[in-house]
């Protein structure tokens, strides 16, 4: 990424204001957050060759499909989803880059009768739940989704439509929110994977490959990582890797078309085709030709206009999510000053990071509203 | 810019392939990459980016920059430089992205 940290002794050898470990989109959004009402803020970040979620990400800002089993995380999605209009627009003055937010409204593209048995259903549990919140959504039949999406293939049934959704271009959302830090004065620090987290008289030390970095708060932003991490710091949540492969095709004209959760256009023209989910534990530098070949026949049944379009890279990434798939938000209590934040959809809560999770973070201590996401989920006897 | 060596200045004058580079007939050496035929004819820009419109050339010869691209006998986004030239053969440049037919 382009900002870089100015080296010094005298700045690592104070202790700063906030320590968040993590530089990808959650750690980034949480700083970012933090400007206003911290001084000095460092952030910690790993190496290129370490789990990268936040720049093998589909892009998507989604609320659709979020929250069967806790509407908490429904609400707090699409709470996210209304702030990033304003979220885009102060990055965009902050840093200079247009992350390309389009929220138009989204598609679940259903192939066959069975499949849209199976998302009817999906929808109809999941909003029946109480807390859900209301937004526009609604089962489209063939006409109507080919009436969003010219060129729509023959065996797409229908889609289940949502107001709520949209996309951005991650890696401009990731270059945006580091290009604010050198501007901003967030310290970036490289190559500072933490080994190590303890706590002495209420301050904070992080021990790294480069040195020891003191801090009166930490932010536990380390995607995966943040498992063995948050257990330094009484903060105990089992995490749960789902592996994502993406296919990416060669840039085109724009087509005119509300993007698919599986398929989309990006701002530049490329077309991206994902979201599978495997459970591989940590191997995120293999691609396998039965899950490609399963996303290349569904968007091409999607879009069969895609046919003529070249295949120019492929990638695996993995989902940073905790057991059951949903946030998790705390502060420690046995090591107070100490905070988690562990989420899969970096990108669609990035505004909620920023304008309403890092302020708490600033203050001291989470809004009763976040209490659905502790840890203390995961610690219920089971009888 | 680039000249090409006395042997295959002479392989070109020998046996030529004769490809057509936007309408207009080029003499190549027979085993010319497409993007080296270019080169050797002084033409240095063969396409239009997709995202800013500058304009871009063969850069890496070696298939890897995709800064090569150019439409080949009607298909776009052919990578010049991994692509042997044939008797015949329609070039064109290349401006800003491919279309998709729907």
């Amino acid at each position: 990424m382009t900002a870089t940290s100015t080296p010094g002794r005298d700045a690592r050898a104070a202790i700063c204001d906030v320590a968040i470990v993590g530089a990808g989109l959650v750690g980034a959004a949480i700083a970012y957050g933090l400007r206003h009402q911290t001084r000095s803020i460092v952030v910690l970040d790993e190496g290129d060759m370490n789990l990268r979620a936040s720049r093998g990400n589909f892009g998507l800002i989604w609320v659709q499909s979020k929250g069967l089993g806790m509407s908490a995380y429904a609400r707090w999605t699409l709470a996210s989803s209304r702030l990033w209009p304003a979220f885009a627009a102060q990055l965009r003055e902050d840093s200079g880059v247009d992350v390309a937010l389009d929220q138009r409204g989204g598609l679940f593209p259903l192939l066959g009768e069975e499949e849209t048995a199976a998302r009817v259903r999906f929808m109809q549990r999941m909003h029946a739940q109480p807390g859900m919140p209301d937004y526009e959504w609604k089962l489209l039949d063939r006409h109507q989704a080919a009436d969003l999406v010219p060129g729509l293939g023959p065996e797409v049934t229908g889609a289940v439509w949502s107001a709520a959704d949209g996309t951005v271009n991650p890696l401009k959302l990731l270059l945006a929110l580091h290009t604010v830090f050198a501007r901003l004065g967030i310290a970036y620090r490289p190559h500072h994977g933490v080994q190590e987290i303890t706590q002495r008289d209420g301050v904070f030390h992080l021990r790294t490959p480069q040195g020891t970095v003191r801090a009166h708060k930490v932010v536990l932003a380390s995607g995966l990582h943040n498992g063995v991490l948050g257990s330094q710091v009484g903060l105990n949540l089992p995490m749960a890797p789902q592996r994502g492969q993406i296919l990416i095709l060669e840039r085109t004209r724009k087509l005119e078309t509300l993007p698919f959760v599986t398929l989309r256009q990006t701002d530049e023209g490329t077309w991206l085709v994902g979201d599978s989910q495997e459970d591989a534990g940590y191997a995120d530098s293999v691609v396998t030709l039965p899950v490609l070949a399963t996303l290349a026949d569904r968007a091409v049944r999607t879009l069969p206009a895609l046919r003529e379009v070249r295949v120019v890279r492929s990638w695996s990434a993995l989902r940073v999510r905790a057991q059951d798939g949903f946030p998790v938000y705390e502060q420690s209590t046995t090591h107070p000053g100490a905070f988690i934040a562990t989420c899969h959809s970096g990108v669609t809560l990035a505004a909620a990071h920023a304008q309403t999770l890092a302020p708490m973070i600033g203050a001291g201590a989470l809004a009763p509203e976040l209490s659905s996401f502790s840890t203390q989920r995961f610690h219920v006897q089971k009888t | 810019m680039f000249k090409r060596l006395e042997d295959a200045a002479l392989a070109l004058s020998e046996q030529p392939v004769h490809i057509h580079v936007d309408d207009r007939p080029l003499a190549c050496r027979a085993g010319d990459s497409v993007a080296a035929a270019l080169l050797a004819a002084g033409i240095d820009a063969c396409r239009d980016t997709v995202v800013s419109g500058s304009a871009r050339g063969p850069y890496c010869m070696m298939g890897v920059c995709y800064d090569c691209l150019v439409r080949i006998d009607g298909v776009a986004n052919r990578q010049a430089c991994m692509t042997p030239v044939r008797e015949g053969m329609q070039v064109q440049r290349q401006d800003g992205a491919r279309g998709v037919r729907i």
